[in-house]
């Protein structure tokens, strides 16, 4: 079953001078922006923490489009993004195998140590 | 002189305004999730602008004006936003362009505005310049992006450049508040502006290998309150709620 739909447009110009149904995601020219992952330094932190991802032409769209997406609300100083092609990512059903052998081996924790009552926030 | 320095902080609010009305049209239908936002960014970055001339302007009134019934009760003839403001957006080349020229002459006209006399416009400027810096690099993208882009991105560009290039002229004719404020050193010398703003879409135009347009013939009349047609359409809808409903609040 086909469903179309018709997308409404605000304002006293036709649909056919609207530059935005071409570049959407509808018709048979539909050509997706490439992934970006992003990454935002806040002001306390140090390390750069993954916050979400976006679409976006090249680099320098990503990080407009990361500020203008991911720091609306001043949430970061610094910016990184990295097109989420170059990531590569452990395979979820080797799970298993890579996680579990570490379930029982709770001598790798260092909470064998006594430790004096003076020291404090460990 | 407290007329015309009235006149001035209502012509800057209402340029801030009306164009962030326009932008704000964009919302839930821009062309990607990505620049829908930013462009709503903008739009409310203009409305902080202008709220903040509006409540400078209220003050200098008097009379119980205050920032909402400056932007809510005046009609067409009493706003002073340069024409290019109120066009309608047309496709997304035509919204980025619009933004691109009037971004270049608002990054100019507050670099100079920083310097006046009058320091609580001096102060706007400055906190209102580093919103346009932004506005400005990213629109600039835009022009170069879609000029430098396919045949059909140029073709768009080169129409929208056709239909805001006579509007462009106004920005630089001075009403006369203007003049007066220019000189008391309140107000900003737009011939300087014409020339930076002039070499800035030079640089631009040329990376996106597009040609500045021969003609030269300026449409005018917004400055002194003579609108185009769709002024009143905006009007009606941003202010409907108002005059519907006097001093309604959220």
């Amino acid at each position: 079953m086909k469903q179309y739909i018709i997308k409404q447009y605000y304002g006293d110009y036709g649909e056919g001078k609207n530059g935005a149904a071409d570049i959407s995601t509808s018709g048979s020219s539909k050509q997706e922006w490439p992934l970006w992952e992003v990454f935002i330094r806040s002001k306390q932190g140090l390390d750069h923490k993954h916050v979400g991802s976006l679409h976006a032409a090249d680099a320098q769209m990503a990080i407009e489009n990361a500020r203008d997406v991911y720091t609306r609300r001043n949430e970061g100083i610094s910016i990184w993004v990295v097109e989420s092609k170059y990531i590569h990512a452990s395979n979820p059903d080797e799970a298993d195998a890579l996680y579990d052998p570490a379930n029982d081996k709770a001598y790798r924790h260092p909470t064998f140590y006594d430790l004096p009552d003076e020291l404090t926030h460990i | 002189m407290n007329q015309s320095l009235i006149d001035y902080t209502l012509h800057l609010a209402d340029n801030a305004l009306i164009i962030g009305h326009r932008n704000s049209e964009w919302c839930g239908h821009g062309p990607v999730l990505e620049q829908d936002i930013a462009i709503s960014n903008i739009a409310l970055d203009f409305i902080g602008q202008a709220r903040n001339f509006y409540q400078y302007a209220s003050e200098l009134s008097g009379n119980n004006t205050t920032e909402d019934s400056l932007a809510f009760l005046r009609d067409v003839s009493e706003f002073k936003n340069v024409l290019i403001t109120e066009l309608p957006n047309g496709d997304w080349a035509q919204t980025t362009l619009r933004q691109f020229l009037f971004s270049t002459y608002q990054y100019y006209f507050y670099q100079q505005l920083q310097n006046s006399t009058d320091t609580r416009l001096a102060a706007i400027a400055a906190k209102s310049l580093k919103e346009v810096t932004y506005h400005l690099r990213w629109s600039s993208e835009w022009v170069i992006r879609l000029g430098d882009g396919t045949e059909e991105s140029k073709q768009r560009l080169l129409t929208a450049v056709d239909e805001l290039w006579n509007f462009t002229g106004e920005l630089f004719l001075p009403a006369g508040y203007e003049t007066a404020l220019l000189q008391e050193n309140m107000g900003v010398d737009l011939s300087i502006i014409r020339q930076q703003w002039n070499q800035k879409v030079q640089e631009v135009f040329a990376e996106a290998t597009i040609q500045i347009p021969e003609k030269s013939w300026a449409q005018q009349g917004g400055k002194t309150g003579i609108h185009t047609e769709h002024l009143g359409y905006i009007l009606a809808e941003m202010q409907f709620l108002q005059r519907a409903y006097p001093g309604a609040e959220w």
